[in-house]
């Protein structure tokens, strides 16, 4: 049964694949030929020229968020016990290898394609006539297939930070097309419509320049729906279950505030003042919010904890994500303190208090956090920084805050129902849970027949 | 004096230690161990070169008791440990000749408590 459904799944990327290559030739010219043609004057409007200078940062910024997947599987990993750490790294880096296939073949698409309903529709399935030239509507100085590899990989880490939610205890097969159905039904559309042209939520004038709904509510709000509905790790409840290496936290967290100069910095699809605006306020608010949730640990747990200053850090960038592009270093400080007390009170109060098991905070940190930098867009933004931007509240225009609050609203309602129905069809089709017997002995050995630790040669 | 050597699950710990603070039985040395006994191993593949059989991680726990401290240490650790599978583990008493507290220097059973 087992070597069956891994089967079918190998096919039906192969089928896909053909699909697309069958597709190709009626539709898209051939690569080079469009090369050419930008060369050839045409008769119609000016052709596009791209910057060397923004391709080159772009191309290093996607290479920065692509290190955050395997960042955000240490960071996880070493909070997870050692008999499931390789569970954990193996669900992140097998998202890297399926998504970045998905993309290609039909998830971009989707989530940027030019229709206006749902989702982008399917005229640029397989990546026909999204060539080397550039697409003015998103990026009028890069190549559009460097926009489309950039998205690939915020495509990939966001499924990614789910993981944390059902850690221990997830079935890997049942993982691999909850995951695929997720990225195309959830991921994708929630992405046109803060994204995409045409997407309804920004035609509204929802601020988001860096994924704050898109990436970090979206997933966090799914993990939350997911923990309940899988249930309690074993055992959980009885004793705490203790991270098993503290240090791959510490790298993992390094790992990601290093590549969330590429998420954030990034955005800004050019190497200009604004990419260094999002660069500037991504530093100060992981730094604030880093140092206010070790102060916040000093004061109620006695001692400054490391696990806590590093999702202190995480949780700054979480809400500077959406804000990067229109705050201040200022607003980015007093942004950074807050989001760490918010979440501090999420993980430590309100979780013990419903008694879910959101295995390694996810919700509490990058749904709280997430939407607590997309409200603060709201009250903080500013034209001064960003004069395609919008005011906020505190810059005296109190419709964005409300357009904000309807943004989320909106992500949160869709990702739960979606990724709750997601969620049971595969549960009746082949049990996501895995038995209680393999969740004793580990995911490592269970689903993946290794041990990431010898304990003697 | 004895000593009691008991090999159990590494998840039956947390439950076999709530039992033994139940029972007044509060010194223990806790070990990590590899073993088998009935229960054979778990298969691990590495680059498709298979491992059969491989041992399987287990507790080692080892507590030093005066004799009327014997039985409840025994009912103790069954209690915590006992699940009715293949591979609960094992216990072991042996008779223990002489006990040395460093600190003091005491010895025989008042070191022991």
């Amino acid at each position: 049964m087992k070597r069956f459904t891994a089967l079918l799944l190998v096919l039906l990327f192969l089928g896909l694949v053909g699909v697309v290559y069958g597709e190709d030739p009626k539709t898209a010219p051939p690569q080079a030929g469009a090369a050419t043609q930008t060369v050839v004057p045409p008769a119609t409007p000016a052709p596009l020229k791209v910057d060397p200078g923004d391709t080159a940062w772009v191309l290093i910024s996607t290479a920065l968020v692509m290190l955050m997947t395997p960042g955000l599987a240490f960071f996880y990993g070493g909070m997870v016990g050692r008999k499931n750490v390789l569970g954990v790294l193996m669900q992140c880096f097998t998202l890297l290898c399926i998504i970045s296939i998905q993309w290609v073949l039909f998830g971009y698409s989707l989530a940027f394609g030019p229709g206006k309903g749902f989702w982008g529709g399917f005229d640029w399935i397989g990546l026909t006539g999204v060539g080397l030239e550039p697409y003015k509507d998103y990026a009028a100085t890069i190549p559009h297939q460097a926009f489309m590899i950039y998205q690939a990989m915020f495509a990939v880490i966001t499924p990614a930070l789910i993981i944390g939610a059902f850690a221990e205890r997830m079935k890997f097969s049942a993982f691999v097309f909850i995951m695929i159905l997720w990225a195309t039904f959830v991921y994708d559309p929630v992405c046109h419509w803060v994204w995409g042209v045409g997407g309804w939520l920004k035609e509204m004038g929802a601020l988001d320049f860096a994924g704050g709904t898109v990436v970090h509510i979206n997933a966090g709000i799914a993990a939350l729906m997911m923990a309940i509905v899988i249930g309690k790790r074993k055992g959980i409840g009885h004793k705490a279950i203790l991270p098993h290496n503290l240090p791959f936290t510490v790298l993992g967290t390094a790992l990601l505030w290093f590549g969330w100069f590429g998420f954030n910095g990034g955005s800004a699809l050019a190497a200009n003042g604004l990419a260094v605006n999002a660069f500037v306020v991504t530093n100060t608010a992981a730094a604030a919010a880093g140092l206010t949730w070790g102060l916040l640990d000093w004061m109620f747990n006695e001692k400054p904890t490391m696990l806590g200053t590093v999702t202190g850090a995480v949780a700054g960038l979480v809400a500077i994500t959406p804000a990067a592009g229109f705050v201040s270093a200022l607003s980015a400080i007093i942004i950074g303190i807050t989001v760490s007390i918010i979440c501090f009170a999420a993980v430590a109060w309100i979780k013990p208090k419903f008694g879910y098991d959101d295995a390694l905070d996810v919700f509490g940190v990058h749904c709280v956090g997430g939407i607590w930098g997309a409200l603060a867009t709201g009250l903080f933004a500013s034209k001064a920084i960003n004069p395609d931007g919008a005011n906020g509240l505190f810059f005296g225009n109190p419709k964005q805050f409300l357009i904000q609050l309807v943004a989320v609203g909106v992500t949160v309602v869709y990702s739960v129902v979606v990724s709750f129905i997601i969620f049971k069809v595969v549960d009746l089709v082949m049990k996501v849970r895995v038995p209680e017997k393999d969740e004793t002995l580990g995911l490592d050995l269970t689903q993946h027949h290794e041990n990431a630790y010898t304990v003697m040669e | 004096m004895k000593l009691i050597i008991a090999i159990i699950k590494p998840d039956r710990l947390e439950a076999v230690k709530q039992e033994l603070y139940k029972a007044d039985v509060n010194l223990m040395t806790v070990n990590e161990v590899l073993g088998h006994g009935r229960q054979m191993g778990v298969t691990e593949v590495y680059r498709g070169a298979k491992e059969m059989g491989n041992l399987l991680r287990k507790i080692r726990l080892e507590i030093a008791v005066n004799e009327n401290f014997v039985e409840p240490t025994i009912k103790a650790i069954l209690k915590g440990a006992q699940t009715g599978e293949v591979g609960d583990g094992k216990i072991f008493v042996l008779d223990l000749a002489e006990c040395v507290r460093i600190r003091t220097e005491e010895r025989g059973g008042v070191a022991i408590g």
